[in-house]
């Protein structure tokens, strides 16, 4: 990985509560995040992974370490300046959608392009484009109360991957599609990367973890381990007939 | 996997010869798995040899079209719906490590696990980056996720293994206290040391 780095934890730490009931729910992790790069988080419920890309999106604070985002110290910025950033760069896929109830998936899609001064015309073709990759080209029109949860979902990622080269952070993506609709958002995300984009995904699901470049292990709020892939696809034609 | 079956089932849609056999065999397995030349033709001899399949006399071999016979067909209906060969479950190696690492060390098989699931997930990687390919064909899409969904089955085992663990099943029964444990006089050294680690490893 040769590209900028967008993300950065450095030795983040975040505990919930005092004294003996305290909960650490991340000890000291370290991840640094390419562009270009697709990171898939992985680990037993409760190791950390929720707080791990909430604290990287700035929606918390750690209680120590930095977080930076494009070199910028998240902890440094005001609410505003937050919000900004979250808008312009940051992607963030929760495991509520944060669909507006009032605005077709197309609008809700564009409208982080529109925030950023994109004309409306141009945006519009962008969301299309972004709906179609999710499998969605034929409910662009549609209000999210008419969409089922995993067609709400597939709109809350699109609208994540509507921005060029945003950092998208994503918390169990696929949680409410089959098989084939989760496999169409990885690709999706697989591109948004390839063309300069950077995402950290939980999953639980190894087949949708295998799309992303590097798989880290949390548990216990540790990283205790990561996939390591070489950049060549190796020779797969080499046990022959069983 | 039967190479007989399958080149019978390539000969049940028209006449081929070995070439042939080996090619249609390699694309519509997603390329997947070779063939050598030679397993096609020491297989289509025992074919022809059991009256599954007929050589027209062509005098080069290389070119010798071979058809299926009714008896050929009749086998190939029974192998398409039979039981895969290998049911009941086979010796997974893998299965065996973990079961084997969990009854010596419950606690320290978490790394085992730790190891088995890391390089599964990189084996997916692979398969997953094949199926990304640009030209990927139906054929290579479908292997691949033949492939991806018995790994994936692998990593879900680990994870159920690794949660059974956390929780604190024990793969062996918990040794009996030592007064209940009435010590023949004739107890060897070795038997005593065994019987003591395997209590020290029950309490941890
Ligand atoms: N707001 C909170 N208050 C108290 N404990 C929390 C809070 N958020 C998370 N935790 C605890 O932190 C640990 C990690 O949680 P989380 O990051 O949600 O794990 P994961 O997403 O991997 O399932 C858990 O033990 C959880 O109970
Ligand atoms: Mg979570």
């Amino acid at each position: 990985m040769t590209g900028p780095v967008r993300l950065v934890l450095d030795r983040v730490s975040r505990s919930f509560g005092a004294g003996p009931t305290t909960v650490h729910a991340l000890r000291e992790v370290s991840l640094a995040v390419t562009a270009g790069e697709f990171v898939a988080v992985m680990g037993p419920s409760g190791s950390g992974k929720s707080t791990m890309l909430t604290i990287a999106g700035g929606l918390d604070r750690p209680t120590s370490g930095r977080v930076l985002v494009d070199g910028i110290e998240v902890a440094g910025l005001s609410r505003t300046e937050l919000a900004a950033l979250r808008r312009g760069r940051l992607g963030y896929v929760f495991q509520s959608f944060n669909l507006l109830p009032a605005l077709t998936a197309a609008e809700n899609v564009r409208l982080p392009l529109e925030l950023d001064g994109v004309r409306r015309r141009a945006a519009h073709t962008r969301a299309l484009a972004q709906l179609e990759a999710v499998g969605l080209g034929h409910r662009a029109d549609h209000f999210p109360d008419d969409l089922s949860g995993g067609e709400q979902q597939r709109v809350a990622i699109a609208r994540a991957l509507v921005a060029e080269g945003a950092l998208i952070l994503a918390d169990e993506p696929t949680g409410a599609l089959d098989s084939v609709n989760g496999e169409a958002v990885m690709r999706s995300l697989r591109q948004a990367c390839d063309r300069g984009a950077a995402a950290v995904v939980v999953t639980h699901d190894a087949q949708l973890a295998a799309w992303a470049d590097r798989v880290v292990f949390l548990r216990d709020g540790r990283v205790v381990d990561q996939t390591d892939i070489s950049p060549v696809v190796p020779d797969l034609l080499t046990s022959g007939p069983r | 996997m039967s190479i007989r079956h399958s080149l019978l089932a390539l000969l049940s849609t028209e006449p081929m010869y070995g070439q042939q056999l080996k090619s249609e065999f390699e694309a519509r397995t997603g390329d997947l798995w070779p063939l050598n030349v030679g397993q096609v033709y020491t297989t289509l001899n025992r074919l022809e040899r059991d009256g599954l399949v007929e050589a027209r006399p062509e005098a080069d071999v290389a070119l010798r079209p071979y058809t299926i016979t009714v008896l050929g067909q009749a086998e190939l209906a029974t192998w398409f719906r039979a039981v895969p060969g290998d049911e009941p479950p086979p010796r997974d190696e893998l299965v065996m490590k973990v079961m084997l690492a969990a009854s010596v060390d419950p606690l320290g098989a978490a790394d085992v696990i730790q190891s088995h699931r890391r390089q599964t997930l990189e084996a997916m990687h692979r398969f997953t980056r094949l199926k990304a390919l640009e030209g990927a064909t139906v054929a290579t899409l479908m292997m691949c996720d033949a492939e991806l969904f018995r790994l994936e089955a692998s990593v879900r085992w680990l994870d159920s293994v690794d949660a059974r663990l956390r929780a604190g099943a024990r793969l062996t029964p918990a040794a009996p206290a030592l007064p209940s444990d009435p010590a023949p006089a004739a107890s060897t050294a070795a038997s005593a040391s065994t019987r003591g680690r395997r209590r020290s490893g029950a309490r941890r």
